[in-house]
């Protein structure tokens, strides 16, 4: 008896203090700043379904689309700090350097900025996706079904982030079709349709049977499946744009982590830190598979997920030789995150030269 | 019976009423299409013209985004007045931009009291060798100016595109496209404490002030009119078409590059591929908004300017689409070109005859 009414008390105190620590929760108020319309169907769509989901969490959010990176960047980051928030996403490279200013003058909101490097002040914490791991499955695929061994590769600017995936991407070609050539057009835009479809035509027309993509629109997916090649969405699934193109899709998916980082300002444990998720903590996704890819691929690629999830697979694995021929990575060793931060040379295999 | 009848002159007093009009016929449809979209029309009119500017902060913001939309509409009203179709404001600010941000990179980390006029000249020059391109064309080989200023800033915008990603990129800056930070001497000194709001609307004033004097008291200003009005009557009259047609470019192309460095030394301080959201397109509504007179022009800017402001403040607090930012500044140059019916048309009350 004495037993019970000790366990009652303790659970119910339990359970008061989870109502209290919910109802603590229901106050935070959390804003997205995008770069781009919520409708893109890439980049910023891919964030506000990520908002939605905090939103199911029972927390209240707001968002500006369209904040051009120029000087109103920093007006809407203010705007945003003083009307209530107490987090602030920030969910483009360039929003950078107003990120820190205006974090400086709110020491007590939160600031998460996607994409970058820079963590000035207490208050600012940075986060990214390691979407390297989503394109060693993409090569994969398109290692094993090119015929014509040119696969071609939209990139938009010449970064370590892009540079990253080219290689992650080419190594797993690669690995299972050691005579692939990755061709690049760099199309020095995230998002264009006009000039993505250009750049992908130019790669279709250079032999290139399967197209992957390092920009945002789908114009790329449309334009593979017009010419009758192989495509990768990117961002979001893009299956239902070009369905006979796109054999599978690497998605951001944000929500998780939204999640998890406005919990913690309710429940007073957010902290500074960079966060790099990949496919084990569920940030990078892989849609469902194609039908047109045989079986034995489809369950090489359900494997390769499994392994990379669980890190027994690195897609950076030795050993790895840069486009002169000088080793990069030895043999049995994985390149570490600095190297993969500041990674800003071609692996071999791939053609051309990184712009310069 | 009412009978639409041509005015024998264009009416002066209908020629700044119909700018009025056509902002209140603005807030009238702007309120119409918030209703239909399911909010309340006066509340969100109210988020998006009086809380933007409601404190020191706010105004500092409005004018901060009203001086590149002033000082670049401005340099077009010498261009417009004199039948110059200079469509390319865009890039001789982003030209502008680009010489003196090189200027300011080159005395990245050096305190010195020269510097920052330096870089403001450069800026000024950068847009004069950017604008000069289509007036000399235009002069010499009769090309339309309005297609070659259009294309170059595309042009300008590759060049940007160009530098920050490859020799100007920050060294320490993982390739990122943008530049160093400039150093406190290459930026424009802020006006208050905590406002953004900083010198550059100094010179935005002053292009208002000798854009004034120019146009209304000098023989240049008469000479300008008399070319808007008729370009035989001016060959007549035995003016230098060409002389003028160069230095009206090369006026507007010094305000929109002086536009391009109050933005890159004042709220920004570096080079990144977005400078300006497009100012120099929205300075030409600007401009006729203001019906290319100085104090109309001052006006106009701040209108304009507080439809970007308001647009942010709707989305924050209404959830309202921000891009009615851009509704907004189409409806406005819609009802003003439809208003200037009234400028050449009057309705009559004629009484019915039997």
């Amino acid at each position: 008896m004495h037993k019970f009414l000790i366990r009652s008390f303790v659970s119910s105190l339990v359970l008061l203090f989870t109502l209290t620590v919910a109802a603590v929760a229901k106050d935070v108020k959390a804003a997205f700043v995008y770069i781009g319309p919520t409708g893109d169907h890439g980049w910023t769509y891919q964030h506000d379904v990520g908002r939605k989901a905090v939103e199911a969490a029972g927390f209240k959010t707001t968002y500006v689309e369209g904040v051009p990176e120029s000087a109103d960047a920093e007006r809407v980051l203010r705007q945003l700090a003083n009307s209530g928030h107490d987090i602030i996403f920030t969910t483009s490279f360039g929003y950078m350097n107003p990120t820190n200013k205006v974090a400086k003058e709110f020491p007590n909101v939160k600031f998460e900025h996607a994409t970058g490097y820079k963590r000035e002040h207490p208050n600012v914490a940075t986060y990214a996706a390691r979407f390297y791991e989503g394109r060693t499955i993409l090569g994969t695929i398109a290692g094993t079904m090119t015929k014509s061994n040119v696969i071609g590769y939209v990139a938009s600017f010449p970064i370590p982030e892009v540079i990253r995936g080219i290689n992650s991407f080419t190594l797993a070609a690669q690995k299972v079709n050691p005579n692939i050539k990755t061709k690049i057009v760099w199309a020095f835009t995230w998002y264009d349709p006009g000039k993505e479809a250009e750049a992908a035509k130019a790669l279709i027309d250079q032999g290139a049977d399967v197209i992957a993509q390092h920009t945002d629109s789908t114009a790329i997916v449309q334009m593979a499946e017009k010419a009758g090649v192989y495509a990768f969405g990117q961002a979001s699934d893009m299956d239902k744009f070009a369905p006979k193109a796109v054999l599978t899709s690497v998605e951001n998916n944000w929500g998780p982590y939204y999640v998890d980082r406005v919990k913690a300002v309710a429940n007073g444990t957010w902290n500074q830190k960079d966060t790099w998720h990949g496919i084990g903590d569920g940030m990078v996704v892989i849609s469902g598979l194609d039908s047109q890819m045989p079986s034995d691929l489809q369950a090489k690629v359900k494997k390769l997920q499994a392994d990379l999830a669980s890190g027994k697979v690195h897609s950076f694995t030795g050993p790895i030789y840069d486009q002169k021929g000088n080793l990069m990575v030895a043999e049995g060793k994985t390149a570490d995150d600095g190297m993969l931060a500041g990674m800003m040379t071609y692996v071999k295999g791939v053609e051309g030269d990184i712009p310069k | 019976m009412i009978k639409i009848v041509k005015r024998d002159q264009p009416s002066r007093a209908i020629f700044f009423f119909t700018p009025v009009l056509a902002i209140f016929l603005t807030l009238v449809a702007g309120g119409l299409i918030f209703y239909i979209l399911g909010f309340k029309p006066f509340e969100a009119l109210k988020f998006f013209f009086i809380v933007p500017v409601a404190d020191m902060y706010g105004l500092s913001e409005l004018l901060l985004k009203a001086t590149p939309l002033c000082l670049i509409a401005i340099g077009l009203s010498f261009c417009f007045k004199s039948n110059n179709w200079n469509i390319g404001a865009e890039g001789q600010l982003t030209f502008g931009a680009i010489v003196s941000g090189g200027v300011a990179l080159l005395f990245y980390e050096q305190e010195r009291f020269f510097i920052l006029p330096i870089v403001i000249l450069a800026g000024a020059i950068g847009g004069m060798i950017y604008a000069s391109i289509p007036a000399i064309l235009k002069t010499y080989f009769n090309t339309n100016e309005i297609l070659v200023s259009l294309m170059l800033v595309y042009v300008s915008k590759l060049i940007l595109d160009y530098l920050v990603v490859g020799p100007w990129s920050n060294p320490e800056g993982f390739n990122f496209p943008e530049t160093r930070q400039f150093s406190d001497s290459a930026r424009l000194p802020l006006l208050f404490e905590g406002l953004r709001i900083h010198a550059g609307i100094f010179l935005a004033l002053a292009a208002v002030v000798i854009s004034w004097f120019v146009f209304y008291k000098t023989y240049l200003g008469f000479q300008m009119k008399v070319s808007g009005f008729s370009l035989k009557t001016a060959k007549y009259a035995g003016y230098k078409g060409k002389k003028m047609i160069i230095l009206v470019f090369l006026i507007s192309g010094a305000c929109a590059g002086l536009a391009g460095v109050g933005e890159i030394t004042g709220p920004i301080g570096q080079l990144h591929r977005e400078v300006s959201p497009d100012y120099g397109f929205t300075a030409i509504i600007v401009a006729f908004l203001g019906r290319l007179h100085p104090v109309g022009i001052i006006f106009a800017s701040l209108v304009v300017a507080i439809t970007y402001l308001g647009a942010e403040t709707a989305q924050i607090f209404m959830q309202i689409p921000k891009y009615t930012g851009q509704v907004f500044q189409g409806m406005i140059l819609f009802f003003l070109l439809a208003s200037d019916y009234l400028l050449f048309f009057k309705f009559k009350l004629i009484g019915s005859k039997k």
